[in-house]
């Protein structure tokens, strides 16, 4: 069904991630925004805790967190998707967590936004409708035949971030499935097939400090019912979902085109939150990567987070802005954030103050 | 205890499937479906055996298909801690039990092009539900079934009944022996080896696989530990600053969890990792009887996993 036919419920922003970039954060978003900085300064841990409900209205919410964004993002994807479907991959034996995943989300969908999914099951014989998407859907759970695309990316073509699929043996976790394309630099045709520590690889210091070796171990024995999440973070110059190594010669040399006057609306901070769960049927490990935008001057009216985010920029290793790739534009971003901080402290956690 | 909620389960049925095992139904006390599980997988079942909690892992048996409920079958160890005689003489239909989330440390690699299983006695249990997942999944796999005798196999009927050629059944008391070096050597390209049973059976399966060349990833085996009796012993832990006395019949994880102390666990069987300890002091031997720890922690005695392993000496203290 086409996505013209979607419901209209004024909830959803209408907003591009390309182009005009017409994306904006709504007073409501920029305030739920999930700040990812706890303390003034930041370094790699592996910061992992109970993926659990959490504050009413936040993006803890629930299990998947659909918000303003979320016809825009689909739409963002499917556009990618038709440029490069190789965004899109699952080997064979990753078709069961596929299936996992579907029920996950539909499941969850269904029980947290009642106004805009149901789910009606008879034994295998399964109804989903999705009003926002315009999507009406019966098909058999575990029969491929009964949908338009493999169970992974018919669901992921519906629920908000990335999606990687990791199936767990010989001690150790392979990406072998996976639906990217709002990614921070990173491809997963090139990394497909790779084990836990391979796929790693590229990000510096943390190797070192033994992270992935206790990260590993720790998701090894993630069960089933006790997902867990961590934030991860980066920069990106205009509200670009898609920034992939594919098609870094269109977005990197916007990087170039900074300056004081308008660092303020297109630099973002860009917040991924991970969430990991283990998978009942394919005991794979599912990782949603749910990845948030907010412009420097959206993100600056909260007093709190301007202070801390221009101690963490100006205190981060150079090693790390240089992986995370903003290490040209740091002096002008500090330039910038400096000006609304006034050295006073800031409260313990990541909440905006009242 | 770690993670996830537990299951509040009632038992529904208890069948004498042969004199020394039974088989055990749980459905969840709110009447709602049993979370799906990947088959290999196994339940921790608690047991409060007049005052003495008890925590046994079991594979369930059940099809993963069914969410309606779990099955598992019990074989009784009259040698044994106890937990196994709870199960056969306490537990009855209509009893409320606690069980944790399924948990898979015995799973079935997708890749496989065929999957050969090899089951010797109670190991058969994952087998069971492996197959019924595989047959609803159309992959390809084989049994060979190894029991003392005709009485002790169970659920040999019903399997052949169900999957025919696919299983092969073989009776120690007729004489009957599986002829594993032909078997391994007439096996198609990409088959993966899967073998439960006990510990004698393992290693014979699996070295004489290695002998053969079958790449290490290819092999999966499952063995859980009873936690082995030994004598009474004493362990500081050093970060609850708290003593505690373990009994001969008793694991120091049982110990550690009777003196009120939080300490994580999953399978209860010396595989998993989860309840891997740091060794501060040991005056002493540490009695290593886990499949976790490689063999340099072992010599370096900086690393004891309490669901199993056992200490003899004058003074223990582990980070806990």
């Amino acid at each position: 069904m086409s996505l013209d036919d979607a419901f209209k419920d004024p909830f959803f922003r209408d907003e591009s991630f390309f182009g005009k970039y017409t994306y904006k954060n709504s007073p409501a978003a920029i305030k739920r925004f999930p700040f990812p900085f706890p303390e003034d300064d930041y370094m790699y841990s592996v910061n992992m805790e109970p993926h659990v409900s959490g504050r009413p209205g936040s993006v803890f919410e629930h299990a998947f967190d659909v918000d303003e964004h979320y016809v825009s993002e689909m739409r963002d994807r499917a556009r990618v998707l038709a440029d490069d479907p190789l965004r899109c991959q699952s080997l064979p034996h990753m078709t069961l967590a596929g299936w996992d995943l579907l029920e996950l989300i539909m499941e969850s969908f269904a029980r947290d936004y009642p106004q805009w999914f149901e789910l009606h099951k008879d034994g295998n014989k399964w109804h989903w409708i999705n009003r926002p998407l315009g999507i009406d859907d019966k098909f058999t759970f575990l029969d491929e035949s009964t949908l338009p695309y493999g169970p992974m990316e018919y669901i992921t073509r519906q629920a908000q971030g990335d999606f990687t699929l990791q199936d767990q043996r010989e001690d150790n976790l392979w990406i072998e499935a996976g639906m990217v394309t709002s990614q921070a630099d990173w491809s997963l045709d090139f990394d497909i097939g790779m084990s836990f520590h391979e796929w790693h690889a590229p990000v510096p210091l943390a190797g070192k400090m033994g992270v992935f070796d206790r990260a590993l171990k720790f998701l090894l024995q993630l069960q089933h019912g006790a997902p867990v999440r961590r934030f991860n973070w980066t920069m990106t110059v205009d509200p670009l979902l898609d920034t992939s190594p594919e098609n870094y010669h269109k977005w990197g040399p916007s990087k170039t085109t900074l300056s004081a006057e308008n660092i303020g609306q297109r630099q973002h901070l860009r917040v991924e939150l991970q969430t990991l769960f283990r998978l009942p049927r394919s005991n794979a490990i599912a990782f949603p990567i749910r990845c948030y935008l907010i412009s420097f001057e959206d993100l600056v009216s909260q007093p709190k987070w301007a202070r801390r985010l221009h101690r963490v920029i100006k205190n981060l290793p150079d090693e790390l802005a240089t992986y995370k790739g903003f290490i040209r534009n740091r002096p002008l971003m500090i330039e910038y954030l400096s000006q609304f901080d006034d050295g006073a402290p800031t409260s313990p956690g990541w909440w905006a103050d009242e | 205890m770690s993670g996830a909620s537990k299951i509040p389960a009632i038992v529904t049925e208890v069948v004498e499937v042969n004199s020394l095992i039974k088989r055990f139904r749980f459905v969840r006390e709110d009447g709602g479906p049993m979370p799906g599980f990947s088959g290999g997988s196994h339940t921790v079942v608690e047991m409060e055996d007049d005052g003495r909690r008890r925590l046994n892992a079991y594979s369930l048996m059940s099809d993963p298909a069914d969410r309606s409920g779990y099955e598992i079958s019990v074989r009784r160890d009259d040698g044994g801690r106890g937990g196994s005689m709870f199960m056969h003489a306490r537990v009855k239909p209509g009893m409320r039990m606690q069980i944790s989330q399924p948990v898979n440390l015995f799973g079935l690699d997708l890749r496989a092009k065929k999957h050969l299983m090899i089951a010797g006695g109670i190991g058969i249990t994952p087998f069971i539900a492996q197959m019924a997942q595989l047959d609803g999944l159309g992959g390809r796999f084989e049994l060979h079934y190894a029991a003392r005798d005709r009485e002790l196999g169970a659920y040999m009927n019903e399997l052949s009944a169900r999957y025919g050629e696919r299983v092969h059944r073989y009776y120690d008391t007729e004489g009957q022996a599986i002829d594993l070096p032909t078997l391994l050597k007439g096996q198609p390209l990409g088959t993966h080896l899967y073998v439960c049973g006990p510990k004698g059976m393992i290693n014979w399966v699996l070295s004489t696989a290695q002998k053969q060349g079958w790449p290490k990833g290819a092999l999966h085996s499952e063995e859980f530990l009873a936690p082995p009796v030994g004598e009474a012993f004493q362990v500081d832990l050093a970060l609850s600053g708290v003593t505690v006395n373990v009994g001969a019949t008793q694991s120091m994880l049982e110990a550690i969890e009777a003196a009120g102390i939080d300490a994580p666990y999953l399978c209860r069987g010396g595989a998993c990792g989860q309840c891997e300890c740091k060794v501060r002091e040991a005056e002493g031997e540490l009695l290593h009887y886990d499949h976790w720890l490689s063999d340099e922690q072992k010599e370096a005695r900086s690393h004891i996993m309490p669901c199993v392993s056992r200490f003899k000496g004058s003074r223990l203290v582990i980070e806990l």
